[in-house]
C-alpha cells in the first residue's frame, strides 16, 4: 500500500535513524509530498534556525501517489529553511528518484545534523546506511551518480546528489538526480553541502499494492488520454518547454537585459528548432525523454554541437535556461545556451539564480557601479557569450571578488556591492525571478510577488491568463471545486478577478504537489488538463483515500497557510522590499519598452497592486498585514501548530 | 498468424509506464521488479532500450524445463509457463539468452510476457508507440521499408553530388 511507506529521521551528527508510520489522520490533513514536508518542516526546526547549521531540516520525499498506477508521479519534493532568502526553502523535480524512494519504503526523509566526513545515504528496501563519500567529493552531478552506481554495483540505484556548487555552499546550489533533473529553487543544494551530504541514494523492490488495481489502470489510461489529447502537451512533447518561447517573447514577456527590455531581439538562433537542427548530426531530430511514468516526454535531449564542450549529452535546455544564458544576458545564441545550461546542470546552480545575478552584474557593469576590479578584468558588456560561460564557473567555485559575492545571493550581493545595486536586482524574499517579464501582467506580477517561495512562477501563476479565454470559460475553471461568482476577466493587463485565479492556481499547485504528480499534467499551460476532480478518483483508486475534491482544496488551503506560518515565523513583512510580498520598484516605474501593442507602455500600477494583494489575503484568510486571523486559523484546523503529530 | 510485440528502440523516451502497467495489470501491484518488459538505460548518452520475452519458436526455458513446464501456445504466439507444473529450478531463467524470464523473489516464482492473452497493456499505454503488437511478418516489411528510405535518400545525396561536381 502506499499509504504504509514511512517517515525515515536520519541524524548525520549521530548517526541515528528512526522510522515512523503516518497516521490516515495525518495524511488527510496534509497528504503528502509539499503539504506534509511543509508540516514536517515546521514542527522540526525553531524561529531563527542557521539554514546552514546543524538544526536545520532537510526533508526529501515523494507525493502520495508516487509509484503508484497514476499518470506522472514522478516528482521529488525538496524542502528545508533556505540559505537563500532565509524563508522557506522549496525545490521540485521530476526524474527517476521518488518512485525507487517509495519502492524502498519511505515517502518522506527528514535530514538533520552534520555529517562529519563526506557522506552519502543509501536506501535500500527500508534498510537505512551512511557511507563514505570523500572520493566522490568534488566530481560533477552525472559523475557523482554513475560512481556511486558503481560502488553499489547497481545500475538501477536513484541519486539525489549536489555538484561542486552545493559543495561550495553556493547560496543557490541546487539538488539534482539524473543528468538534468533539478530540484532548483531557494539553494536546497547548499543545504546539503552544509550537512557535508553529497547524496541520497534509494534502491527499492517494495511491493506497492493498488487498493483498486483494475480501475485505477482503467483511470490512468483515461487521465493520459486526456493530458496527451491537448495540443499544448503534444506540442510540449516535440519540442520541450522551449515551445512557448517564440510566443511569449513576440507579445514582450521575455525580460532581457537584466530589467531594460521586455523582449529578447534577434532570438531566433535559440527558437527549440533552430537546436534541434545544428544538434541533428550529434543527436538527429527531436529526440525526447521523459520522466517515470509520463507521457508528456518533455525533455529535449542533445549533444553539444561544436566548441570546448563538444559532444557532452546534455538534457534540456528548458525555457528556463533560453531566459537565463540567452535573453536576460543579451547573448541569444544557440551555442552559449546549450553549453550554459550543460555547465549549471554539471555543477549543480539554479539556472534562473544564475542568469538573474549574471545579467543584474552586466548592469551594474554598464551603469559603472562595478568596474574592471570587481570582475577582475572581466569584460561584462551585455551580449558577451564568453563572459557569461566564464561567470557560470566562477560563481560555483566562487573563483575572483565577483563571483564570490554573487555566489551569495542577490540582498547579500548588493550590500556589498553598495550604491544603489540593490535598485536594479529584480527579486522578490531575496530570489531573483525567472526570464517572465510580468509589467504587461497584473495576474503574473501578483503570483511573483506573494509566491512562498520568492519570485516564482511555479506556485500560482495563471498562466492561462494570457489566452485571453471567454469569460465563460474561464468561470468553469476557476468555480471548481469552490464556488466563486465574483468578476473575472479575459484581458491579461487587468487587475479585476485575478486575485482569485492566484488564490485557485496556489491551491492547485499545493494539490498537484502532494499528490505527487507534475504540473503539466494539470491547469497550468493547459486548460483541459485535470485537477481536483480527478484527483479525488486518482486518490481513491490507488490508495484507498476517499477525499471529495472539496476535501484536496481544504488541505490544499492548510498547506499553503503552514507555509505562510513558517514564512511569518522567519520574518515575512508585508511590504517589505527584501523579505515581503512586495515587487521592485522597477515594475512600478519603468513602462515595457517593447512587444505587442497593447504591452508596450505598460507596467504595474502600484494602487491597483496594492488592491490586489489586500483581495488575494482576503480570499486566504489573512489580515491587511497578511497575518491569518484567528478564524482562519482554527478553520484549517491549525491553531495548535507546531502539533508534533510527527 | 500470431502477432509479436515489436520494439522500436529508437521511440522510446525511458518513461517505464510500460513496466508499471504490466506490474499492476498483472499483479495488482506497482512493482517494476513484477514487470514482464524491463527498460534497460545509459543515462549518460540517452538511450534506452526495452527488453521482454521473445517468444522464440525454439525457445531455450522450453527446453531446458526438466518438467516440462513451459509450453508453445501457438494460437498466441507465446511461449507459456504452467504454473501447477513448475517447481521453481530457475534452470530458463538461467539458459534465456535475453534475461526475459525473471523471478520474483516475494512470490518466490518465474515470471515471463504472455502478451496480456492478446491484449498487451505495455502497448496500450505506449503513447510513443515504442512496443507495438504487429504481425511476425509485418516486421521485416517494416524494417525493409526504413533500409529503403536510406537507401533512396544516400542515392539522392549522391546524384545531388555528381550534379555539384
Amino acid at each position: 500500500m502506499a499509504l504504509n511507506r514511512k517517515i525515515a529521521y536520519i541524524d548525520l551528527t549521530t548517526g541515528d535513524v528512526q522510522t515512523e508510520s503516518i497516521p490516515l489522520a495525518v495524511r488527510k490533513k496534509f497528504i503528502g509530498g509539499r503539504g506534509l514536508d511543509a508540516y514536517l518542516l515546521y514542527n522540526h526546526t525553531k524561529k531563527g534556525c542557521d539554514p546552514l547549521g546543524p538544526d536545520n531540516a532537510l526533508i526529501i520525499s515523494g507525493g502520495i501517489l508516487t509509484a503508484t498506477c497514476a499518470s506522472a508521479t514522478a516528482r521529488t519534493h525538496i524542502m528545508a529553511k533556505s540559505p537563500l532568502t532565509g524563508m522557506l526553502g522549496s525545490a521540485n523535480m521530476g526524474g527517476f528518484f521518488a518512485p525507487e524512494l517509495a519502492w524502498a519504503g519511505f515517502h518522506h526523509l527528514v535530514i538533520k545534523g552534520k555529517a562529519k566526513n563526506p557522506s552519502y545515504i543509501y536506501i535500500h528496501n527500508g534498510e537505512i546506511e551512511i557511507r563514505d563519500a570523500r572520493n566522490i567529493w568534488g566530481q560533477s552531478v552525472t559523475d557523482a551518480q554513475w560512481a556511486i552506481r558503481q560502488e553499489l554495483g547497481d545500475e538501477e540505484v536513484k541519486s539525489c546528489v549536489i555538484g561542486p556548487a552545493g559543495e561550495n555552499l553556493v547560496r543557490f546550489a541546487n539538488v539534482m538526480t539524473g543528468v538534468k533533473n533539478a530540484a532548483g529553487r531557494t539553494g536546497m543544494g547548499c543545504v546539503m553541502g552544509s550537512k557535508n551530504l553529497k547524496a541520497v541514494s534509494v534502491r527499492g523492490t517494495m511491493d506497492i499494492e493498488i487498493a483498486r488495481p483494475m480501475e485505477a489502470l482503467e483511470y490512468n489510461k483515461r487521465f493520459i488520454d486526456q493530458i496527451t489529447s491537448a495540443k499544448v502537451s503534444q506540442t510540449q512533447g516535440t519540442l520541450g518547454t522551449p515551445f512557448i518561447w517564440g510566443a511569449t517573447n513576440s507579445w514582450g514577456g521575455v525580460r532581457t537585459r537584466n530589467f531594460q527590455y521586455n523582449q529578447c531581439e534577434y532570438s531566433d538562433d535559440i527558437e527549440p528548432e533552430r537546436i534541434d537542427e545544428i544538434c541533428e548530426e550529434t543527436m538527429g531530430p527531436y529526440h525526447m525523454t521523459g520522466c517515470f511514468g509520463c507521457q508528456v516526454h518533455c525533455r529535449a535531449q542533445y549533444k553539444i554541437p561544436e566548441g570546448p564542450f563538444a559532444g557532452k549529452y546534455e538534457e534540456g535546455p528548458e525555457y528556463t535556461s533560453l531566459g537565463a544564458f540567452g535573453a536576460e544576458t543579451d547573448t541569444p545564441r544557440a551555442l552559449t545556451v546549450l553549453v550554459g545550461n550543460h555547465l549549471v546542470n554539471q555543477f549543480g546552480m539554479d539556472n534562473l539564480e544564475v542568469g538573474s545575478l549574471i545579467s543584474w552584474a552586466m548592469e551594474l557593469y554598464e551603469l559603472g557601479i562595478i568596474t574592471d576590479k570587481q570582475t577582475d578584468g572581466l569584460d561584462l558588456s551585455w551580449g558577451n557569450d564568453d563572459a557569461v560561460i566564464e561567470m557560470i564557473e566562477r560563481i560555483a567555485y566562487r573563483k575572483g571578488w565577483l563571483g564570490d559575492v554573487l555566489a551569495d545571493g542577490g540582498i547579500p550581493a548588493s550590500k556589498k556591492i553598495g550604491k544603489k545595486s540593490f535598485d536594479y536586482l529584480v527579486q522578490v524574499k531575496g530570489m531573483s525571478n525567472l526570464h517572465s517579464d510580468e509589467r504587461a501582467t497584473p495576474a503574473l506580477a501578483l503570483n511573483v510577488a506573494t509566491a512562498s517561495r520568492g519570485s516564482d512562477h511555479l506556485r500560482s501563476r495563471p498562466a492561462i491568463d494570457l489566452y485571453h479565454l471567454p469569460e465563460e470559460v474561464l468561470r468553469k475553471i476557476y468555480s471548481n471545486p469552490v464556488a466563486y461568482d465574483g468578476p473575472l476577466s479575459s484581458e491579461h493587463t487587468e487587475y479585476i478577478g485575478k486575485p482569485w485565479q492566484v488564490f485557485w492556481q496556489e491551491n492547485l499547485y499545493m494539490g498537484v504537489d502532494c499528490l505527487g504528480i507534475c504540473k503539466y499534467h494539470t491547469v497550468f499551460l493547459g486548460v483541459t488538463l485535470p485537477s481536483f476532480e480527478e484527483w479525488s478518483k486518482v486518490l481513491l483508486y490507488n490508495t484507498g483515500i476517499e477525499m471529495t475534491p472539496e476535501e484536496i482544496w481544504d488541505a490544499a488551503r492548510r498547506c499553503n497557510m503552514l507555509e505562510r506560518l513558517f514564512n511569518l515565523r522567519e520574518g515575512l513583512k508585508r511590504n517589505d522590499l527584501e523579505k515581503g510580498d512586495m515587487l521592485n520598484h522597477r515594475y512600478f516605474d519603468e513602462p515595457c519598452r517593447r512587444g505587442a501593442v497593447d504591452v508596450v507602455g505598460t507596467m504595474i500600477d502600484k494602487k491597483k497592486f496594492i488592491k490586489m494583494v489586500d483581495e488575494l489575503y482576503e480570499h486566504q484568510g489573512l489580515d491587511k498585514n497578511g497575518v491569518p486571523t484567528p478564524e482562519t486559523l482554527e478553520s484549517l484546523g491549525l491553531k495548535n501548530e507546531p502539533s508534533h503529530l510527527l | 498468424m500470431a502477432k509479436i510485440l515489436y520494439i522500436d528502440h529508437e521511440k522510446c523516451t525511458g518513461c517505464r509506464l510500460c513496466e508499471l502497467v504490466c506490474a499492476v495489470s498483472h499483479d495488482g501491484i506497482s512493482n517494476p521488479a513484477r514487470s514482464r518488459i524491463r527498460v534497460l538505460k545509459w543515462e549518460a548518452e540517452g538511450i534506452y532500450i526495452p527488453m521482454t520475452c521473445q517468444q522464440c519458436q525454439d525457445a531455450p526455458c522450453l527446453n531446458v524445463c526438466p518438467v516440462k513446464a513451459i509450453s508453445q501456445d501457438e494460437e498466441l504466439g507465446r511461449v507459456s509457463v504452467d504454473y501447477d507444473t513448475c517447481i521453481g529450478c530457475r534452470s530458463c531463467v538461467s539458459v534465456c539468452p535475453f534475461g526475459a524470464m525473471n523471478f520474483n523473489t516475494t512470490d518466490r516464482r518465474v515470471l515471463k510476457c504472455d502478451v496480456c492473452d492478446g491484449d498487451p497493456q505495455c502497448v496500450r499505454f505506449c503513447e510513443v508507440k515504442a512496443v507495438e503488437f504487429i504481425e511476425a511478418d509485418e516486421v521485416a516489411i517494416r524494417k525493409s521499408r526504413k533500409a529503403a528510405q536510406r537507401v533512396s535518400a544516400a542515392g539522392k545525396q549522391a546524384a545531388a553530388l555528381e550534379a555539384q561536381l
